[in-house]
């Protein structure tokens, strides 16, 4: 491995490494607009030069790779000098319209203009003019008169998607991004150019003008979305409520992580989080009564439903719980079950048309926690049969988690005659649905911005998400609502917190031994069955 | 050892540019056409290359450097393949010589072509004709046509005419590998170097038309010979593009020691407009401007680096007292803010800009910091960009400015 020093700060990095990546080892930054660890080099903003003894010229550091006994200079007075002046070069045609810009904030132009900027413009000549808010596609506009022409965006859709929608057309400072002919921006990863573009040229249609970006509080998270699992960081607004128009969560963007999704997320995920803060939320308790509904108070609701479980026989009790619960949750689930006795327990409810799939990110499963349901061992019975069982008032009590079993596989008619059948219905979930229409006992479930929890990825990667935000109205994280529900079985004391259930699991499920939250951490960690 | 070119020289690279069949086989065969090709046949790729190496063959399509090294940088025993390209885009104002050896001595191209390619070890060669030279390009086709029929090409090489579409940034060499890709003609960052990894990601040697023209005299006559008509550290002839405000403007054939006052004088018959030389382009419009009393250099690469500019692609562009310089810069600013292929920041932002500036100082509406800027921004520009083309603008831009900063002056107000 080759040695070389770098403001006089020994290391040694893997041949082949580039100075930007050498030095960031460091904890040098070396600004840069073009370059991006995932794309080719282009080498075009030309704002990362060094020094470089025994070398006459200032090079780039991107397109140079680390050379035994090299020694670089990243802060000389002439790497300074030409920072500052690629920094007014870049700015000569911008339009500096920050104050209706939804990047400032988070504009790689500002950031790097507060520290090398030649604060004395010498422009007074008219700019190039280009198109501004241009639609892209349905999820990315376009400012031409904001873009650096750092050519991020093109190479991703060249090298990552391989879609090629995107190219820079004319010369010279008419230079622009656009689509070729007849294309739209629209393949299936399209809003990560939003992220990789360091200007406000790329913004997210959905979060043009809602609010301003440091209004925004941050959290880590995982996508729901699908079996993969993608690391991702939740953006709320909680400090101008009415910003957004009323929006808590405004956008999600994707965390880095090498072992799942690199800086990547799809767009189903980026773009899904709307039922959050969507108007068929669950925000309260409820209890049909014919065909009034009454929203009653969780003290009243736990003996309640703890009432209506041991009311029957365990053989009369079916439970479709759902892979897009929590490891906890799913935890507790089989802990309740255990207690009752009920065995018709499973997860499985196939949807009504494959999930579409890719061999990048996307996974056919919609559903971000199959494996951990398996892992944690719900579900030695068949949902189908569950149903059949209500229909055949065998299954006189039905509790149903997060499912809409009418958007389901099954026919509609098998679906209505099973919740048509059972006796009791109890709808666990975050959000109302066709199915949880049919409910006598409504637990509205806190989604997952608004709690703790692990998730099983397919590969077998346990990933934890935070919470951002308190729950909606009355709603419960799913590990409390059965922990209620399991002290009022039980009598057994309930978890405080979601990782006290996560420690009952790790000491009891073997394929979670020995991890913790800590060990989790934020990359996530491999079930033991899964680990080399 | 440098030949006075003021002595008439023996044409060389023009020897048939006379005769009106020039462009024809027969007629090629007539002067001795082919017969360096059956020489080279005889010798190892190497001491071809070493040969070239000795004449002191440097390239003639701006860069200047020495031919025989460039080829010695393609990896011995490379096992794919490697590519020939010949630069045939010429695209530098002021610059029409490689037009007038594509239309009246196509087959001196192909015989350099077939030594050049033995050389290096190529089995196709690219020869990327520009755009607008469709006479030039029908030529050298037919000449193609003639040389595959005569047996010359097509057994052990191979050639494929290629159209440019009109850009100058497609004569950079990696530009120019970039378009004949089929992408946009964006030069390449370096490293790699085309010798290493060029075209479709093969070793690829780019050299220019009139340097490759040079190559079947190098290797008939031997290289001593070749030497000896240049300098010290250049041998050879080369074709002089003479424009401007001479009598007799054209394209002269002269040693590389000519002095650049022989040339205006000798060779172009002289100064028009008032009569009185006022400026001197003498390496095409990238070429720092020469003052009137700075003419007696020879304008071999050396000779003219020494002097404060370049040989480039020897377009020499004639301007007498008449001419206004301020307008010159505004007209070379608008050409390098239009070529621009928009890669780097400092290039497109800078050269549009710059044009804008000229543009106003000219009409009267400058301001008096506006010449310090345009320097100052150039200077910071220069040696930060991709290719070559940024540092081309900039030898105008302060040139023209440094050497007739009274002119500029006195056309803006307040100044
Ligand atoms: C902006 C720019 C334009 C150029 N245009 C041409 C051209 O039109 N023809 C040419 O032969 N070389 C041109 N060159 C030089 C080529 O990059 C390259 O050096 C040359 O083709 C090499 O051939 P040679 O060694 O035989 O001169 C240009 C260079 C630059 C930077
Ligand atoms: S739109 Fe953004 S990512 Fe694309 S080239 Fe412009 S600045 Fe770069
Ligand atoms: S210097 Fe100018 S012409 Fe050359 S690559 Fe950069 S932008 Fe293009």
């Amino acid at each position: 491995m080759p040695k070389l020093t770098i403001d006089g700060r020994p290391l040694e990095v893997p041949p082949g490494t580039n100075l930007i990546e050498a030095a960031r080892r460091l904890g040098i930054e070396i600004p840069h607009y073009c370059y991006h660890p995932a794309l080719s080099i282009a080498g075009q903003c030309r704002l990362c030069v060094v020094d470089i003894e025994k070398v006459p010229r200032p090079q780039v550091a991107c397109n140079t790779v680390v050379a035994e006994g090299m020694v670089v200079h990243t802060e000389t007075e002439r790497v300074l000098e030409t920072r500052k002046s690629i920094m007014e070069f870049h700015l000569i045609n911008h339009p500096l319209d920050c104050p209706v810009c939804d990047q400032a904030g988070e504009c790689w132009l500002q950031i790097y203009y507060m520290k090398h900027g030649l604060y004395d413009p010498r422009m007074v000549d008219e700019k190039v003019h280009k198109p501004k808010a241009v639609p892209l596609g349905p999820h990315v506009i376009l400012d031409a008169e904001r873009c650096i022409l750092c050519s991020r965006c093109v190479r991703f859709c060249d090298e990552v998607t391989g879609t090629s929608e995107l190219g820079i057309f004319h010369r010279g400072d008419r230079s622009e991004i656009g689509l070729f002919p007849g294309q739209e921006l629209a393949n299936k990863y399209s809003g990560n150019v939003v992220d990789i573009c360091p200007v406000g040229a790329l913004t997210d249609r959905d979060f043009r003008f809602q609010v301003r970006v440091w209004y925004l509080d941050t959290q880590k998270s995982i996508c729901p979305g699908c079996a993969r699992g993608c690391n991702i960081e939740v953006h709320v607004s909680r400090r101008r409520v009415h910003h957004a128009e009323g929006r808590r969560v405004v956008r999600l963007k994707p965390r880095f992580n090498e072992a799942v999704n690199k800086w990547w997320i799809c767009d189903a995920g980026r773009y899904g989080s709307a039922f959050v803060d969507g108007d068929t939320r669950l925000q309260a308790p409820a209890r049909r009564d014919g065909e009034k509904t009454l929203e009653v108070a969780w003290t009243e609701m736990i003996p309640l439903a703890a009432g209506r479980l041991r009311g029957y026989r365990a053989d009369e009790i079916g439970i479709l719980a759902s892979p897009k619960l929590s490891n906890e949750d799913l935890f507790l689930l089989r802990r309740l079950c255990d207690a009752l006795g009920v065995g018709a327990v499973d997860y499985r409810v196939p949807p009504a048309r494959p999930g579409d799939e890719d061999d990048f990110l996307i996974r056919a499963d919609k559903n971000a926690n199959t494996r951990g349901a398996e892992l944690v061992g719900l579900g030695g019975a068949d949902s189908r049969a569950i149903l059949a069982a209500a229909r055949e008032r065998r299954v006189k009590c039905l509790w149903i988690f997060c499912h809409d079993l009418l958007a389901s596989a099954w026919p509609e008619g098998e679906v209505l005659d099973g919740l048509l059948g059972a006796e009791t219905v109890i709808f666990q979930g975050t959000n109302a649905n066709p199915t949880s229409a049919y409910a006598h006992l409504v637990l509205p479930a806190a989604a997952y911005p608004e709690r703790e929890g692990t998730w099983t990825n397919f590969e077998g990667r346990v990933q934890r998400f935070r919470q951002a935000l308190p729950p909606l109205g009355r709603a419960l994280p799913d590990w409390e609502i059965l922990g209620r529900l399991l002290q009022e079985v039980q009598g057994a004391p309930r978890p405080a917190r979601a990782e006290d259930c996560f420690r009952d699991l790790a000491a009891t499920v073997p394929a979670f031994a020995g991890m913790s939250y800590r060990s989790i951490g934020d990359a996530g960690q491999l079930v033991q069955t899964a680990r080399p | 050892m440098s030949q006075s070119a003021a002595e008439p020289i023996e044409p060389i690279l023009t020897r048939n540019f006379g005769r009106p069949d020039s462009h024809t086989l027969t007629a090629y065969r007539e002067t001795g056409g082919y017969t360096g090709w059956a020489k080279a046949l005889a010798l190892e790729p190497a001491a071809i290359t070493d040969a070239v190496k000795r004449s002191n063959l440097r390239g003639l399509g701006g860069a200047g450097f020495p031919t025989g090294t460039k080829w010695s940088f393609v990896p011995k025993g490379h096992a794919g393949p490697i590519y020939l390209v010949i630069n045939a885009d010429e695209g530098e104002p002021g610059t029409v010589k490689d037009r007038y050896l594509l239309e009246r001595d196509p087959h001196a191209l192909i015989e350099g072509m077939l030594i050049a390619a033995r050389a290096i070890g190529s089995r196709l060669a690219f020869v990327y004709v520009r755009g607008e030279y469709v006479a030039p390009w029908r030529r050298f086709s037919a000449a193609v046509r003639e040389a595959y029929d005569a047996g010359y090409l097509g057994r052990g090489l191979d050639v494929v005419v290629h159209r440019g579409a009109g850009a100058y940034i497609c004569g950079e060499e990696t530009g120019l590998i970039s378009s004949l890709e089929g992408r946009k003609g964006w030069p390449k960052l370096k490293p790699p170097f085309p010798a290493i990894k060029g075209a479709f990601g093969a070793p690829t040697i780019v050299n220019n038309v009139e340097t490759i023209c040079q190559v079947p005299h190098i290797v008939n006559r031997g290289p001593e010979w070749f030497a000896a008509l240049g300098t010290q550290t250049q041998g050879g002839t080369r074709l002089y593009s003479v424009s401007g405000r001479v009598r007799r403007s054209g394209v002269y054939e002269a040693s590389v020691g000519v002095t650049l006052r022989q040339l205006i004088y000798e060779h172009a018959g002289g100064v028009t407009g008032n009569g009185r030389l006022k400026a001197v382009v003498p390496g095409g419009a990238s070429a720092a401007i020469l003052r009137a009393d700075e003419i007696d250099v020879t304008m071999d690469v050396d000779g003219l680096r020494n002097a404060g500019t370049m040989a480039g692609s020897a377009g020499v562009i004639v301007m007498d007292e008449t001419v206004s310089i301020p307008d010159a810069l505004r007209v070379v600013a608008r050409f390098y803010a239009h070529e621009s292929c928009g890669q780097c920041t400092p290039c497109r932002e800078t050269t549009g800009w710059i044009y804008r500036m000229t543009e106003r100082i000219v009409e009267g509406r400058g301001r008096k910091e506006d010449l310090d800027t345009i320097l100052d921004v150039a200077r910071r520009g220069t040696g930060t960009t991709i290719c070559a083309f940024y540092d081309g603008a900039v030898g105008p831009y302060i040139s023209y400015i440094e050497k007739f900063r009274a002119e500029f002056e006195a056309l803006i107000p307040h100044a």
